[in-house]
């Protein structure tokens, strides 16, 4: 596809593109990071060490990140779409030989000074490609089995090498962000119907054949779904952290106990109290107004993606902003489940609050993807 | 490739279309998550906000200090010292094997104690504080503190321990504490919580397991404000729990510790009694063990040399033993005869070396015979005929009966462990007991302490004072409880007329001070340590051989039972040496410095003997291992 297409005399160039950025949604990133980290500066105990610091060196890192990427035009990115994809493959693959182990997983690649965590990369680099992929598809050929079976495979693949390290939350975050690209890409509803029932049928089977001669998985596995079910009946041992983090986040009131003031952080009942669950901590301090307003600020987030990518008339643009802004979600609705006790702990950090150099750069690195789209977007008439 | 128009067109409608869809079901998610969140943070707030606070403050026990044991001196047996130890917490530990390997550079940690403490680091929760290791020295724990920086999650903690300053000498009365096992508590219907203390000790044994109760006291609270690490971030409140009680038992450190030296290296036990109030003053099984190896933990090597021993330093032989008690029990044959008026005292029998029953011959242990025999000759000669004739004449009923009102074949509740009953026949125990009837024979064996007849230590010792006194006095081990006098215990007369007990003291008195007497050069000279007593040899195999030329295990028991001083009884004591041999040679010399430690208050002067015994006495004090009196127990260096 050539550059023409984008009808270069109405599609601003050089520096000019800064006034054309989605400012909106730049506010609302810096925002929701600030909360991050007033939090991480309150679990520390009123301290910037050693984490809010950090964290706002690696969101300054970000911002410029993000700039940078939002100028380069999205062609180009849909361009490498591929090779970025293959590349996070081969990331994946060396973390299995060459990775650090970290809590009980390999997840990192050591690359000099530069700590890689490829699965973080893996999220976007996935989207970029099934973006890409719609883009190149004619699109009378999406709903043809052998052409959602192709997507399906590259869907599949990096969810394999993660699963192997083993990371259960980036796993799942890779099916469904991949599962929302293809359904925002048109893919036909019977497809996503035929997987989630099939998916609900068999864990009906699993539940069933519990005690029966034909058991599907093991005894240890079945108890891990109690503890997610009924939290009280291991309360020190697995249900230990969901009872917690419901304890903290419950005891915040309308109000929380106000800013530093959490009994549960300070006396270091939450566990990963600046990572996973740092969410706990904001909900007790500056209970359901605070927590509400963090919540608004997302879906703010969201709103303006979903927004950009329907007014964007180019497909690769419009499916990879749909795409990113599927994934972030996906972070903190998780993230958001776990803590209350909707979901099983599964290690899904909360985006632009929790802790985490990755997560952070890598989150807005995307959202400079998201810039890139919005400003290089076609316009005028048709 | 430039796509057509129209296929544009239908690819951004169906984007918006989805993306609406996505869009309002990522909304609706969320609505989700806010209700949740109002739900929990509104509606269940107050709920929560109980569970936090219950949460910050967690009540712990407050173990309490073990009651001590003391003699009756005063002297402690137990108490408590302090201990050092190591607990780790996992959480804040870090790399748990890196920590384990600097700290053995600081501390001495077997294989099995590393292997340990990770095997549980890891079964429990991340928080628990688990015990390293315990009992260490005050050096290797101040080595930890020092090196605290390095070793995250590792503290060291100062508790007390159980220790014995007395070691060996008490260690089968006392017994021991250990760490409270699973088996204990199943034991148990309603455990004490203070049980559910890792490594919490309680008596395993003895004095310590019986009277556990009492030893125990009851567990204080503290609340305190903790992390989820388990770290206490301070003590909000504190309600101190109740100490143990103090035992103070009746038993004499100095004379216990005599007695279990002049046993030395026999397997053998021994009981000193007052007879007046029934105190026991000693009571002593050899050989013994270190109690404290076992409050440590004993080590397999330690504990195999205590089990392959053949003399069974495990086994307290003083209540637990019993044994055939051979012609200690003639007095209670000759008390039951006359008590029943089928003999009188002055009544000769004959002994020819035999007596002969239906077609077979009851010997005498002399061969030859004692020619005419009264009640005073056949005790102080121990002639076995005069006795076989009196079963057959008054029967085994009434000698049971007999032995039971002295003290043979009924518990003495001691709080001692398995205090063993003993055994006086009846003709009804044998037809439960052996399907069989009950023959004339077996009366003429238990007659002289044969056949079914056993006793321990412990009563033939209440059998001597009961003679001596004519009181059913009962043995009694505690003194006092937090210096509450415990009762003495008595029956009140025993019902024998003081005229039938009288003859058979005084025969007794025959046998240690009676040329003719089986213990004549076991006499002591004093007038006020002059006692009377009774030897006695029990068969541990049924055919004569002399002692001398069979192995040791096939010896015959040596007993000897007395009561001093004659005219004024203040003490009973009794000694069974296993496979001794005979009981005037082996056991009563044994009894003989007992009666005149006892009565001297100290190791007594070798002018107390017999001229002929001096050298022999002379030499066995010499070797004795008698714990120094002046310097004492070595306990100050420890507290």
């Amino acid at each position: 596809m050539s550059y023409l297409e984008y009808r270069v005399q109405t599609v601003p160039t050089g520096f000019s593109k800064v006034l054309y950025l989605n400012w909106g949604l730049i506010l609302l990133l810096t925002a929701v990071s600030s909360m991050g980290f007033l939090m991480l500066y309150s679990v520390a105990g009123g301290s910037l060490t050693p984490w809010a610091e950090p964290q706002m060196k690696r969101f300054a890192l970000g911002m410029v990140a993000m700039f940078v990427i939002a100028m380069v035009p999205v062609y180009f990115w849909r361009n490498i779409a591929a090779l970025a994809y293959l590349v996070s493959l081969l990331l994946l693959v060396a973390v299995e030989f060459v990775g650090t182990t970290g809590m009980g997983a390999q997840r990192w690649i050591d690359i000099g000074p530069l700590r890689l965590q490829p699965s973080e990369l893996t999220k976007i680099t996935l989207v970029m490609f099934l973006a890409a992929y719609y883009d190149w598809l004619d699109i009378r050929k999406v709903s043809r089995i052998f052409w959602v079976i192709l997507p399906v495979l590259i869907i599949l693949l990096p969810t394999f090498l993660v699963l192997r390290q083993p990371d259960l939350g980036t796993a799942i975050l890779l099916v469904a962000g991949g599962g929302i690209v293809m359904f925002a890409a048109g893919v036909h509803w019977a497809y996503f119907a035929t997987v989630i029932g099939a998916g609900v049928g068999l864990v009906a089977a699993v539940l069933k054949s519990r005690g029966t001669p034909w058991q599907l998985i093991q005894d240890y596995q079945f108890r891990r779904i109690d503890t997610f079910l009924d939290p009280d009946s291991d309360p020190l041992g697995a249900g230990y952290h969901i009872t917690q983090s419901k304890i903290a986040l419950g005891s915040g009131g309308w109000t929380g106990r106000g800013f530093m003031q959490g009994t549960q952080s300070r006396l270091n009942f939450l566990p990963e109290k600046h990572t996973d669950f740092i969410f706990t901590t904001l909900a007790e301090e500056f209970g359901f107004i605070g927590a509400a307003s963090l919540l608004t600020l997302y879906g703010l987030i969201i709103v303006f993606c979903i927004a950009s990518a329907m007014t964007n008339k180019d497909r690769f643009a419009s499916l990879l902003t749909i795409g990113i802004a599927a994934t972030f979600f996906l972070f903190f609705a998780v993230n958001m489940s776990m803590v209350m006790g909707l979901a099983p702990v599964v290690g899904v950090p909360l985006p632009l609050v929790s802790y985490g150099g990755s997560a952070m750069l890598v989150l807005l690195a995307a959202f400079g993807l998201v810039q890139s789209a919005h400003v290089h977007r076609p316009r005028g008439p048709a | 490739m430039r796509r057509p128009p129209k296929d544009t067109e239908e690819s951004a409608r169906r984007i918006t279309r989805r993306g609406l869809v996505l869009g309002g079901s990522m909304l609706a998610f969320m609505s989700v998550l806010a209700g949740r969140m109002r739900y929990m943070q509104v509606d269940q707030a107050e709920e929560f906000r109980l569970l936090a606070e219950e949460n910050r403050i967690n009540i712990r026990l407050i173990p309490p200090a073990r009651g001590l044991i003391f003699d009756r001196t005063g002297q402690p047996i137990a108490e408590n010292v302090q201990n050092y130890r190591i607990v780790i917490v996992r959480e804040d530990a870090g790399d748990l094997d890196e920590t384990f390997a600097k700290l053995r550079t600081l501390v001495p940690l077997s294989d099995d104690d590393v292997e340990r403490a990770l095997r549980e680091v890891r079964r429990r929760s991340p928080f628990v504080p688990v015990t390293i290791a315990d009992q260490l020295d005050w050096e290797d724990v101040a080595e930890v503190a020092v090196n605290a920086p390095a070793l995250p999650g590792v503290t060291p903690e100062v508790g007390l321990t159980r220790h014995y300053p007395l070691s060996a000498d008490f260690a089968h009365v006392v017994g021991y504490v250990g760490p409270v096992s699973d088996y204990d508590l199943s034991k148990l219907e309603d455990p004490d919580p203070l049980l559910q203390i890792p490594k919490f000790q309680i008596g395993k044994i003895g004095l310590e397991a019986k009277r556990e109760d009492q030893l125990r006291g009851s567990a204080g609270t503290k609340r305190i404000e903790v992390n989820a690490g388990g770290r206490v971030m301070r003590e909000l409140s504190r309600q101190e729990g109740q100490k143990g009680a103090d035992l103070q038992l009746t038993l004499d450190h100095d004379l216990q510790n005599f007695v279990n030296a002049r046993l030395g290296s026999e397997s053998a036990a021994a009981v000193v009694m007052d007879v007046n109030n029934g105190d026991i003053l000693a009571i002593s099984s050899a050989p013994a063990f270190d109690p404290n190896l076992f409050v440590r933990g004993i080590s397999v090597k330690d504990y195999r040399a205590l089990t392959e021993n053949d003399h069974r330093p495990l086994a307290d032989k003083s209540v637990q033993g019993t044994y055939p008690p051979g012609s200690t029990f003639k007095m209670v044959t000759a008390l039951a005869a006359h008590e029943a008026g089928v003999v009188t005292a002055g009544e000769t029998i004959y002994c020819g070396g035999y007596k002969q029953l239906g077609t077979r011959r009851f010997h005498c242990w002399k061969r030859g015979g004692h020619g005419f025999v009264d009640l005073h000759d056949s005790l102080m000669r121990s002639c076995d005929v005069y006795y076989y004739e009196l079963a057959e004449r008054v029967g085994i009923e009434k000698i049971s009966e007999m032995a039971k009102r002295l003290g043979i074949g009924i518990r003495h509740e001691l709080p001692m462990s398995a205090v063993a009953e003993g055994l006086a026949p009846t003709k009804a125990w044998k037809e439960a007991r052996r399907q069989e009837s009950w023959m004339v024979g077996d009366s003429l064996n238990a007659s002289i302490g044969q056949g079914f007849v056993l006793a321990s230590p412990l009563q033939l010792a209440v059998m001597s004072a009961r003679i001596a006194t004519g009181e059913a006095i009962s043995p009694r081990l505690v003194k006092s409880v937090d210096s509450v006098e415990q009762p003495i215990l008595t029956d009140g007369p025993i019902g024998l007329p003081p005229t039938t007990l009288q003859q058979v003291r005084k025969a007794m008195f025959s046998v240690v001070n009676s040329r003719r007497g089986t213990a004549y050069r076991a006499r002591l000279l004093p007038d006020e340590m002059e006692f009377a007593g009774k030897t006695g040899t029990s068969q541990v195999r049924s055919v004569v051989v002399k002692n001398s030329e069979v192995p040791w295990e096939q010896r015959d028991h040596a007993l000897f039972v007395c009561f001093a001083p004659y005219d004024k009884p203040r003490i009973a004591v009794s000694v069974v040496i296993e496979h001794g041999g005979g009981g005037s040679s082996a056991a009563a010399p044994v009894a003989r410095d007992i009666v005149a430690r006892a009565l001297h208050g100290d190791v007594p002067p070798l002018e107390v003997y017999p001229a002929g015994e001096r050298a022999k006495v002379a030499e066995i004090f010499e070797s004795m291992p008698l714990r120094s009196r002046e310097s004492g127990p070595n306990v100050s260096d420890r507290a």
